[in-house]
């Protein structure tokens, strides 16, 4: 699913809430900054009035009698932008400490709960999606937070005060005004909704010509191959015809905004100045707070006034767009933050145990020896050892209620047993470990670890209880050694290389410009498919977990590098329980059991001479009579 | 630089040219129009009848109506003029791609090309836009907001030569101090990012090792360092508006002072209060603009790496070429290889073929074995030229490949890529970019060939299932026999399959191969594999090794005298394979 332009409605006042939740003080007081600031800067036009009601009032008394009272009233027309002046400087610069601060924690706050969030959910959103929540979402909330809000308020507050300036001058003069203004909020509306609308356009053919272009870029060799040029070239002029218009309509809307608010300003300009004219002329009454009577020294100012009335509405329909776009990406930020977090009702914890005739335990240091520790309904605690005995009954899975994946899977696995899967794809070989370690929770059935129900053991101390080497092999910026300690936060140098020896990993490693202090960057790119396989068994070693799962996969390796990566799992396996995705039936023979696995049930069951002898699907799997898909 | 770019407008020269004028006349109506409004407000002020302040209302709504039309216009030509630069420009871009070799591929990843093609045209298109926009309006309007302020303010302008230098000399340091920091910043932001995306592709890894919180805490760090400098950037960026403020509000102060002085004594002579409130519109027009000149001297830098970057794909030239008088026709289906070295750039150290003389005859099937790395790969994309040898000729059916046409050529020469990709669309769509006009039953029947005929058939919409983009919707095995079949569609003297059936089982790999042998025994099959037994039917078997030929036999006498290719044959023989 594409991210939505929309954005729900409550979204603002959410995002309001959240961010004076950050900032419950500092917030308000930036916001009392930013009226006070943007009210005073409405307020000169007070001062005009007054020095050229002076100027009127003593016309041709020369400065010695006028300067005295001009001087004095720009001194306090001074002092007030000075007011004004440390207000916003103070008001901008904490709102950059603000904005970045706000952005930081809500980062961390999506960070934080996109890693409490079920493997569903990363299983049924796309990547690329999911990091657009921290690179355009998070992007059109700086805009809206540090620039438009701010802005917005100003401007909001200028025109508030500004009318009520006009108002405190002359009730008439400032219906005019208002009368004006319609017309400017009519055309804003307008325009500005055009405008929008065709910037959400152009967010989606820019979306559209990005996938066309990814897809072709991917593919220039395929295309090169098949001499397949000139249709890419049509396939591409469509896309990009289609972005031509909207991006020429969004940004011509954009564009003819400002002259067309400024103009109509020009406009009410001209009407204020008439209207203005003709009060004078005729003498009408005044209708006012201040009980002025209409005079130059009251048109003036107003002029100015609708001026800055105008600019300000001008200001705020800049932002429109942003504010929609900012609007647009906090709803998709929250969509993500009202996701339900990997439910966790386990109490039943693995700990560090010491043995003394029998008897287990609890210790405080790290002894070797680990038992989960239960604490029973009477109070009183059981220790049981941790083994490795890993038993499924009656399994039933769907990840969508109506598509069942795994029918009655019973299966077990005694501490230092070997069990394969061998299936096609889609058979469910790579379901059921997704349910030892609770990737996902089982419909009905039951999987008990060491004869606990694996619902009842704390998530975190069941998944540190199984090791698991998956297919595609992920590994993080850092150095070769920090991937390999990523298995055992504590584990020291020693631990780490001797755990790569066991892996087969050290002979590469040490060859590595900077060995084992080498940095891998964007996942190991630098290294090869069969290196970074090494290095993840290695990860596993180190882990050192009486269970692993094993997810085999070797199509893209050639045969020598194989043979290592293979003598590498070999070494992991010994001593552990193993579950093994096989892809090599040479892997499965000396397995204790093979189960094969078809739409979701097993088929056959038995070791491999057993399965030989029944002649089953197992049999022409390995005599080649049948494929796997 | 800036040269290549330009070439791209082309249909666009006219609102390209148009937009500045427009913007030029409409900042000469706009500072007409405080200048008529003074006179206005001195009509008034000396007590005018009505019909001149209706003379005067006329024509500021004459003037205002032009300068809204010609703002209209404007908007409308650098929206069109810079919408369409962008238009041609990815045009030139992809279609410049398209015709690059596979040596100019290499050099630019795709991830790379895409952000030229998207990110990088959008910053050039935003920044072409500004330049025929804002920064011909902004100088303009300085100008003439100043001369104006001259012409009625007099002596009181002077204080724009003591401001504008002062907002100029701030914006200037402010951008210099901030530029490095959002550098920084940025460098930050894609280093947080990549982390994320790292964290969402091992999320079961994360997950497995229970190391959320352990991530958490590391992204804390690296937020904490993003926020810690950006921070810092838009701490200088926010002098900005009190800087702004601070010139104006002096401009202000000084204006209505000495503008008062002024007027007392002078009785309202030379300077009168129309003119004081002109001179202040002014004085905001003036500032403004430099505060907008300074936004695109910023936008403009940062378009200027991206220009970098598009010009950098434009200028690259092909490296392969048909050449002039180009044979069209290719006889038949043998392959030559005299004394053939190859390495893929001047750059490179290592050669990837080193002196190789192969000689295939038309109809044979040779298959290549090889560990990783000895140029298997490189060997074989010699032959459709999708590179040129360094040294030594590579001749198919009896000539040159530099003499054909590349076009014909890669007609007749039909390739499995390793990495091949499927497109989004229908499966019948993919198989006919082998043959667009392909039948249907022609389709059929070159998936029976690559015996994926079974399981198209067994999908509800059978060849009209919708591939996803990038084939994920079907298996590895299925993925790479449909590239076969759209291979064949080709019907191509020479079939290349460059372990192209590596997760296809072993059972369906021979029936594969037994099709291609009974059905085109004309074309020469060319098979690179790693499975011995993909192989070991070939009339000739060839081993690679670090870019030579090791050895040249069939199984049993490679079997005999090459122990590389027995003991690959017996490690592999030991067990079964599947998938």
């Amino acid at each position: 699913m594409k991210p939505k332009n929309t954005y729900q409605k409550g979204t603002l006042k959410r995002l309001f809430r959240t961010l004076f939740s950050f900032y419950p003080v500092a917030l308000p007081a930036v916001i009392v900054c930013i009226i006070f600031s943007s009210a005073v800067s409405a307020i000169p036009a007070v001062f005009t009035q007054k020095i050229i009601a002076v100027l009127e009032q003593n016309a041709g008394a020369g400065w010695g009698v006028i300067g005295p009272q001009i001087i004095r009233l720009t001194m306090m027309l001074a002092v007030l932008y000075v007011i004004s002046l440390i207000l916003s400087f103070a008001y901008t610069r904490a709102m950059a400490i603000l904005s970045q601060g706000a952005l930081k924690r809500l980062r961390e706050q999506l960070f934080g709960h996109m890693q409490d969030l079920p493997v569903k959910y990363f299983d049924t959103h796309e990547r690329g999606d999911i990091m657009s929540h921290y690179t355009n979402d998070v992007d059109t909330l700086r805009q809206l937070i540090s620039q438009s809000m701010p802005q917005l308020l100003a401007s909001g507050i200028m025109v508030l005060t500004l009318f009520s300036i006009m108002l405190y001058y002359s009730v008439w003069m400032a219906l005019v005004v208002l009368f004006g203004v319609s017309f400017l909020l009519l055309a804003v509306k307008k325009i500005g909704g055009n405008s929008a609308k065709y910037f959400m356009r152009q967010q989606k053919s820019i979306g559209k010509t990005e996938g066309y272009i990814e897809e072709m870029m991917a593919g220039q060799k395929v295309i090169k191959v098949f001499c397949h040029e000139k249709e890419a070239k049509t396939g591409f002029d469509a896309v990009n015809d289609e972005l031509f218009h909207d991006s020429e309509q969004a940004n011509t809307f954009a564009n003819i905004l400002p002259p067309v608010i400024m103009n109509i300003g020009n406009l009410i300009y001209v009407l204020v100045a008439m209207a203005g004219g003709a009060f004078l002329l005729t003498q009408a009454n005044n209708l006012s707070i201040s009980g002025l009577a209409f005079s130059i020294s009251i048109v003036v100012p107003f002029l100015n006034m609708t001026r800055q009335f105008s600019g300000n509405i001008n200001q705020v329909s800049q932002q429109l767009n942003a504010v929609i776009m900012g609007l647009a990406g906090a709803s998709r930020m929250f969509a993500l933050l009202d996701e339900q977090k990997e439910a966790d009702e386990g109490t039943v914890t693995l700990v560090n145990v010491t043995e003394q005739n029998g008897e287990l335990t609890e210790s405080s240091e790290r002894t070797g020896i680990w038992a989960w520790k239960q604490p029973l309904p009477d109070g009183s605690v059981r220790y049981t050892r941790l083994s490795g005995d890993v038993r499924l009954h009656d399994v039933d899975f769907a990840y969508d209620a109506d598509k069942p994946v795994l029918h009655d899977v019973t299966l077990f696995a005694e501490p230092g047993q070997k069990v394969a899967f061998v299936g096609a794809t889609g058979a469910g070989k790579t379901t059921i470990t997704n349910l030892l370690n609770r990737f996902y929770d089982i419909a009905d059935g039951k999987i008990r670890y060491d004869g606990i129900n694996i619902n009842r053991i704390r998530k975190s101390d069941l998944r540190r209880a199984i090791g698991m080497v998956l297919q595609d092999t992920n590994l993080f910026t850092g150095s070769v050694l920090e991937n390999i300690r990523y298995g055992r936060l504590d584990a020291t140098d020693e631990e780490c290389i001797a755990a790569a020896k066991l892996a087969g990993a050290d002979d590469f490693i040490t060859r590595l410009p900077e060995g084992y202090d080498t940095p891998l960057t964007s996942n190991g790119g630098n290294l090869s498919q069969g290196q970074r396989q090494l290095i993840a068994i290695a990860r596993a070693a180190v882990a050192d977990p009486p269970v692993m799962i094993l997810d085999e996969a070797t199509s893209s390796i050639d045969t020598r590098t194989e043979a290592i990566v293979q003598r590498g799992m070999d070494a992991l396996m010994k001593g552990r329980t193993v579950f093994v995705i096989a892809h090599r039936l040479s892997t499965v023979q000396n397995s204790d059991v093979i189960m094969v696995l078809e739409n979701g049930r097993i088929i056959e069951r038995g070791s491999h001479a057993h399965l030989i002898v029944e002649g089953g699907k197992y049999y022409q799997l390995y005599t080649g009579a049948f494929e796997l898909e | 630089m800036w040269r290549t770019l330009i070439k791209s407008i082309r249909e666009y020269k006219k609102p390209t040219i148009l937009a500045p004028v427009f913007v030029a006349l409409e900042v000469i109506i706009e500072c007409t129009i405080p200048f008529i409004t003074a006179l206005l407000v001195n009509q008034i002020k000396a007590g005018c009848t009505y019909d001149v302040v209706l003379r005067y209302g006329l024509i500021l709504i004459v003037l205002a109506s032009m300068s809204l039309t010609l703002g209209w216009l404007s908007g409308r030509a650098a929206a069109t003029a810079a919408s369409g630069f962008a238009r041609n420009l990815r045009k030139d871009l992809f279609y410049n791609i398209q015709s690059f070799s596979f040596e100019n591929i290499d050099r630019f990843s795709s991830s790379s090309l895409v952000t030229r093609l998207t990110t990088d045209v959008t910053n050039v298109q935003n920044a072409f836009m500004m330049l025929i926009r804002i920064a011909v309006r902004s100088p303009l309007m300085l100008v003439f907001a100043i001369i104006m302020s001259f012409l009625m303010g007099g002596k009181l302008a002077l204080i724009f030569v003591v401001v504008i230098p002062m907002l100029g000399i701030g914006l200037f340091f402010i951008i210099r101090a901030a530029f490095p920091i959002f550098r920084r910043v940025f460098r930050k932001y894609d280093a947080l990012n990549r982390s994320i995306q790292e964290n969402v592709q091992g999320i079961r890894v994360v997950k497995s090792f229970v190391r959320e919180d352990y991530e958490k805490q590391k992204f804390g760090v690296a937020a904490e360092e993003l926020r810690q400098e950006f921070t810092k950037a838009e701490k200088i960026l926010a002098f900005n508006g009190p800087m702004m403020q601070f010139c104006l509000y002096i401009n202000m102060v000084f204006i209505l002072t000495f503008g008062a002085y002024t007027i007392a004594t002078t009785g309202g002579l030379n300077f009168n209060v129309g003119q004081l409130s002109s001179l202040m519109i002014y004085s905001f027009q003036t500032l403004m603009s430099l505060m907008m000149l300074s936004m695109v001297f910023v936008m403009v830098t940062i378009a200027d790496e991206s220009s970098r970057r598009i010009v950098e794909v434009l200028s690259e030239d092909s490296s392969l070429q048909s050449p002039e008088n180009a044979v069209q026709d290719v006889p038949d289906g043998s392959v030559d290889f005299d004394h053939v070295s190859f390495r893929y750039s001047e750059k490179a150290e290592r050669m990837a073929l080193l002196d190789v003389d192969l000689h295939i005859r038309s109809g044979e099937t040779i298959g290549i074995l090889g560990t990783t790395g000895s140029s298997k790969t490189s060997l074989v994309q010699l032959i459709p030229r999708l590179y040129d040898a360094t040294s030594g000729t590579v001749r198919v059916g009896g000539r040159d490949v530099k003499e054909y046409d590349l076009t014909a050529l890669r007609n007749q020469v039909s390739v499995v890529l390793q990495n091949n990709l499927l497109f989004s669309g229908t499966i019948a769509e993919n198989l006919r970019w082998g043959n667009p006009q392909a039948t249907d039953e022609e389709l059929k029947q070159a998936c029976e060939f690559a015996q994926a005929d079974d399981f198209i058939c067994s999908f509800p919409q059978g060849y009209e299932t919708r591939i996803e983009q990038g084939g994920t919707n079907v298996s590895g095995g299925q993925k790479q026999r449909l590239s076969i079949a759209r291979a064949l569609l080709k019907k191509p003297r020479i079939l290349i399959l460059d372990d192209s059936t590596s997760a296809v089982d072993t059972h369906t790999d021979a029936k594969i191969r037994a099709a291609l042998k009974s059905y085109l025994p004309e074309t020469t099959k060319i098979i690179i594999a790693q499975r011995v037994a993909s192989v070991m039917d070939a009339d000739r078997i060839v081993m690679l090794d670090k870019g030579g030929i090791s050895s040249v036999g069939t199984h049993e006498e490679l079997l005999k005298t090459d122990a590389a290719y027995r003991e690959v044959y017996e490690s592999q023989s030991k067990a079964g394979e599947q998938e």
